[in-house]
């Protein structure tokens, strides 16, 4: 990993989070350029031509998702920053938040610049408090540099920057749910179409972008799309980051070229599997991709591509590693109690079936199994994948499908002998 | 006494109100100013805030119910919230779990008698790389021992 870093680049530098800091590092030239030089058109063909992919999980080119707001519009447009990180397993965000800030506000103002807002939000879960306290005093300190605000660098440009704290609810980081919450309301997600780009925020243009993905246009700007989108594979462009956690020597925030071979990234990168245990499960990308049994990683790569070629999806690189002591039945009990707790209740496979799967799962942890049990919760998350009007069924319904079509010997064992037949613990 | 601001909360919720294009989209930033205020959100907060933001308390009730970070009921004063989604898990956080319990005498939902403690479990924090983790509070504890928690509980008043 001796590749040029360009979203950690100021991750461990004191006092990084300061503005004086971040300037003293080339901070804000690229805002200053976009402002001054750039056009919002030419600023949105450069990013598409840098290949730059949301990185919140959807993987969807970012410039494409700007080109979509119309520019004729006579309502306002917002830019929205999606910083709401609840994905079990993914913790880049938050590194990003406490430690380089003014990279996701300069990002911020160059994505609402592609899109003429003069008004953006920075949505962030509730629970960091100490993050969202980060991100106001970040905001203060551009406004005071004027880099927000009124006339920005002497231009007719305005734009204002409103940091807004969720309250609890992991469903607020698809992005619909998230605008309701903006509005004021349940954090309830919406028929789509019509998208964002066009009915978004109280039904005006908007665009909903991951932090990390904000981030990362600083560099872009800085270096020219061609100097990102020469890192990475043919459709997984320049880097991301990822957070590896469980049962790993070395966990924390990883940022990798796109491509980068899962395998030796577990074992060289982050020292593999701690105590002389074997590997026994991966899963490359937040709790709501499936799993990967040992044997399914030999051949992937960190891409958009490789990963779903092997069965899984890259997410929002959220990286957890599970070692043979893990009971892959109480790993599958867990991430379904936590879907269960997290379903908006709107629509009824999801509302019904998260729960029904999780209530099932955890009678087979308890040795309360009974036959037909697997079929049944394969049948449950079938009825959900693709019945719901956002992602969050699917997410719920492919990892419990995984676990069991993976380790389906281990889910018999329970259910036959009534007992965990793998835990130490 | 029906409740209501005091004079300083009153002046942080016209300048709550002023941050936003819409009064509506203030909403949660209220329900916050209203549950410090008020110590949880119970029906009289919930109606007092329907009529400052000009809403039915059904809607209100509504955002209130959705999240989990507003409390409906009296809680303790050092809100103790474990993670329990599966990097947590596999990081031992039922142990931690299991520890406090049996140090404060209460399940995940109970408040201690004295008012002091209130035990949740909840999902994913964002802090997975520093599993297990807790939230007192406004705060993050990483990285937990046993050890470590019986010391962090001992310090909290």
């Amino acid at each position: 990993m001796t590749m040029e870093k360009l979203l950690l680049r100021n991750i461990g530098v004191t006092d990084s989070h300061t503005l004086a800091v971040y300037q003293s590092r080339g901070g804000y030239h690229s805002w200053e350029k976009v402002v001054r030089n750039m056009k919002p058109a030419e600023l949105i063909e450069e990013v598409k031509a840098s290949g730059l992919r949301g990185r919140g999980g959807a993987g969807f080119p970012t410039g494409m998702k700007w080109s979509f707001v119309p520019k004729d519009s006579p309502k306002p447009k917002y830019l929205v920053c999606n910083a709401d990180e609840s994905e079990p397993g993914t913790f880049k965000d938050r590194l990003l938040i406490e430690q380089d800030p003014h990279a996701i506000i300069e990002g911020t103002l160059i994505a609402a610049y592609a899109i003429q807002s003069h008004t953006a939000f920075i949505y962030i879960r509730g629970e960091l408090v100490a993050g969202a306290k980060i991100l106001e005093r970040t905001v203060e300190e551009a406004c005071q540099a004027r880099f927000i605000g009124k006339n920005i660098f002497g231009s007719s440009y305005n734009l204002d920057v409103i940091v807004h704290r969720g309250a609890g609810a992991y469903i607020c980081g698809e992005e619909t749910a998230l605008l309701s919450s903006l509005e004021g309301g349940r954090g309830w997600p919406k028929v789509k179409p019509p998208f964002p780009a066009t009915h978004g925020l109280f039904g005006c243009p908007t665009v909903v972008n991951n932090v990390e993905t904000l981030a990362a246009l600083p560099w872009i700007i800085e270096r020219g799309a061609a100097a990102y989108a020469a890192m990475g594979t043919e459709k997984s462009k320049g880097t991301k980051l990822f957070s590896v956690s469980g049962h790993i020597s070395r966990p924390g925030v990883y940022e990798l070229e796109m491509g980068y071979p899962l395998k030796k990234f577990l074992e060289k990168d982050c020292g593999g599997v701690p105590n002389g245990r074997k590997l026994k499960g991966v899963i490359p990308g937040g709790g709501s991709m499936p799993v990967l049994r040992p044997e399914e990683i030999e051949k992937v790569n960190l891409d958009y591509e490789s990963v779903q070629a092997a069965g899984s999806m890259l997410g929002s690189g959220g990286v957890i590693v599970m070692d043979e002591t893990t009971c892959m039945v109480r790993a599958a009990s867990n991430l379904a109690r936590f879907y269960a707790h997290e379903s908006c209740g709107q629509c009824s496979p999801c509302r019904e079936g998260c729960h029904w799967m999780e209530k099932i799962f955890h009678r087979i942890e308890l040795g309360e199994g009974q036959t037909g049990d697997l079929d049944l919760i394969l049948n449950i998350s079938g009825n959900i994948m693709g019945n719901t009007i956002c992602p969050f069924g699917d997410a719920a319904a492919m990892p419990a499908a995984a676990f069991i079509k993976k380790f389906r010997d281990e889910f018999e064992a329970h259910i036959a002998e009534k007992r965990c037949t793998v835990s130490t613990q | 006494m029906a409740l209501e601001f005091s004079p300083e909360t009153l002046k942080q919720f016209e300048a709550t109100l002023a941050r936003y294009p819409r009064k509506e989209a203030a909403m949660l930033p209220v329900l916050y100013l209203a549950q410090r205020e008020f110590g949880h959100l119970g029906a009289e907060a919930i109606e007092y805030v329907a009529r400052l933001m000009e809403q039915s308390p059904a809607r209100v009730h509504g955002v209130v119910s959705f999240y989990t970070m507003y409390n409906m009921k009296p809680i303790g004063r050092h809100h103790i919230q474990v993670c329990r989604t599966l990097s947590c898990a596999l990081g031992g956080a039922e142990r931690i779990t299991g520890l406090i319990k049996k140090k404060l005498g209460i399940e995940p939902g109970q408040t201690t008698a004295d008012g002091r403690f209130t035990l949740s479990e909840v999902e994913c924090l964002a802090s997975c790389g520093t599993a297990p983790m807790m939230q007192i509070n406004d705060g993050y504890y990483e990285n937990l021992t046993e050890e470590k928690v019986t010391a962090i509980l001992d310090s909290l008043k």
